[in-house]
């Protein structure tokens, strides 16, 4: 995750200046190149896209091209087109080296700081990193329209997730009321990650990208309390109780 | 301290602007200052439902933008003692309304009523926003059905984070559930949802439950609101239902079947 920040401008002429300048954080999707050749890396991100569509709908990104800074850069602003077709909005570049970039600026991306490793290229994907504990509780109904995302460690919600709704975490999703809506767990590949909740309505359950969609579970377990967990390419629902 | 209500429903056509009228005329005959308003711009029903449509000379959206002052569009109901319409427009669409000239004419609004109660467009885009922007409760009003309660439960996230409240991180919107047309045939057949189950799945405090009555839509034909009918039992609700936003412990009225004896019976029979 990046961060964006800008320095405040004092107006110092007009006593109701025609805009204000203002610091602020947001949270950003960061996209790690590891192959950014490798033919299957659009179909791959589409279908990470696919299972979490909501999420990353008009996300910005932040290209972070540490791991082949070393080598030469590609053509960023074709890349970013093919992004923006799937509604991405790349933002800018982080870990950049010198050539790196200049491209980035050819391609009118921001350059974001230096994130402390910049260093040599990465010719293997990193492990996918697990992520536990509660980084992110919430205490309301989560409405229909609403998304919550933990973008790092669990999501703990301790009430129920309506029809239409989406709760999303990196780790572990925990609902403590029913799950009318749709629940994300290991959204960053974590295939360890579970979900949890007291009465089970989901629309659509996901871990690290398997899913399945309510007609598919088992009518039996409606109501109930359960954990589902993956096992290789299929999910598993089991009752708690 | 005067109150702002918003009354709101993501679907349309579920009794918003009955209840407002209704809410309103009650509160209103509580004796307390009362004015409803109207956000539908462009369908403008709410004078019809109160009977003071031909009566209409400046509207709401006059106010925000042409420079009207607020008491040349109020209109006195002749009724109910206390009680005021502020109608919108026909002609303008929701975009003419702003959020510094609706926060402008509800603090004006606040000096003069103890209640504000704002009738909603349907919907959960802008012209519903508008209105409930400025309120400190919400009624939300939802049918006995599927979409309604979803709709409604969207509505509520609405009501939880785009509100001025919100934005200010004061104290959040108090939203209570308000459960109209409820038929109880068609719940005992399963043909409609149970109150326990629109409660379970939207968890808000229920502020009423009222009846289906062919009697509403024979008012807001005469421009009557149904609170002011004695003889209609959506009317009684409705009175229960003021009485509850008072802060009164009123019982809940209509939510079961009845027990019918046999003089029912035969009359049933005999009808
Ligand atoms: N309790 C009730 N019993 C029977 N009919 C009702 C009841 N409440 C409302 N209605 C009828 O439902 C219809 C819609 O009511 P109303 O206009 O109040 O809904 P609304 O939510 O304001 O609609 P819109 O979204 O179009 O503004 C009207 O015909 C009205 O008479
Ligand atoms: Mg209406």
């Amino acid at each position: 995750m990046g961060r964006a920040e800008a320095e405040a401008a004092r107006p110092t002429e007009a006593e109701r200046p025609p805009f204000q300048v203002r610091g602020s954080l947001h949270t950003l999707v960061t996209l790690r190149l590891l192959e950014p050749d490798h033919p299957a890396l659009m179909p791959q991100l589409l279908r990470k896209i696919a299972y979490a569509p909501d999420f990353y709908r008009d996300a910005p990104v932040v290209l972070d091209v540490g791991p082949v800074a070393a080598r030469p850069p590609i053509d960023l602003a074709a890349f970013c087109a093919r992004l923006r077709e799937h509604r991405l909005v790349p933002v800018g570049v982080q870990n950049a080296s010198p050539p790196w970039l200049e491209e980035a600026r050819r391609a009118g991306l921001a350059v974001f700081g230096e994130g402390g490793h910049a260093t040599a290229p990465n010719p293997r994907p990193a492990a996918v990193p697990v992520a536990r504990g509660a980084a992110h509780t919430v205490r309301q109904p989560v409405r229909g329209g609403q998304q919550i995302v933990a973008t790092a460690g669990d999501l703990v919600v301790t009430a129920s997730v309506g029809h239409g709704a989406e709760v999303a975490a990196v780790g572990h999703v925990h609902v403590y009321g029913a799950l009318r809506g749709r629940a994300f767990a290991g959204i960053e590949g974590d295939e360890s990650a579970m979900i949890f909740c007291d009465r089970l309505h989901a629309e659509l359950l996901s871990i690290a990208g398997v899913y399945t969609v309510a007609e598919e579970l088992d009518p039996a377990l409606s109501g109930r309390r359960v954990v589902v967990s993956r096992r290789g390419e299929r999910l598993v629902v089991e009752p708690l109780d | 301290m005067a109150k702002v209500i918003v009354v709101t429903s993501g679907k349309g056509g579920v009794g918003k602007t009955t209840t407002a009228a209704a809410i309103g005329t009650g509160l209103a005959q509580r004796g307390h200052r009362t004015v409803v308003v109207d956000f539908d711009v462009g369908l403008r029903n709410l004078d019809l439902i109160m009977g003071v449509e031909r009566r209409v000379v400046f509207d709401f959206v006059n106010v925000i933008n042409d420079g009207i002052r607020l008491n040349q569009a109020l209109i006195k109901d002749k009724r109910t003692e206390g009680l005021y319409i502020l109608p919108t427009s026909q002609t303008r669409d929701k975009e003419a309304l702003t959020r510094e000239g609706v926060e402008r004419v509800m603090e004006e609004l606040k000096q003069e009523f103890d209640y504000i109660v704002c009738d909603s467009p349907a919907g959960i885009e802008k012209g519903a926003q508008m209105a409930l922007w400025y309120a400190d409760e919400a009624i939300v009003v939802t049918n006995p059905e599927v979409a309604s309660v979803r709709d409604s439960d969207r509505m509520l996230g609405i009501v939880n984070s785009k509100s001025r409240r919100a934005e200010l991180g004061l104290e959040p919107i108090r939203a209570h559930l308000l459960l109209t047309r409820y038929d109880l045939d068609r719940v005992e057949r399963g043909d409609m949802l149970r109150l326990e189950d629109v409660v379970e799945i939207l968890a808000i405090p229920v502020l009423g439950v009222i009846p289906n009555d062919p009697l509403v839509l024979h008012c807001s034909n005469l421009g009557l609101p149904v609170i002011l009918e004695p003889k209609s039992k959506a009317g009684q609700a409705y009175r229960d239902a003021v009485a509850r936003l008072l802060g009164e412990d009123v019982p809940l009225r209509f939510t079961k079947p009845e027990r019918r004896g046999f003089f029912d019976w035969f009359m049933r029979r005999s009808a």
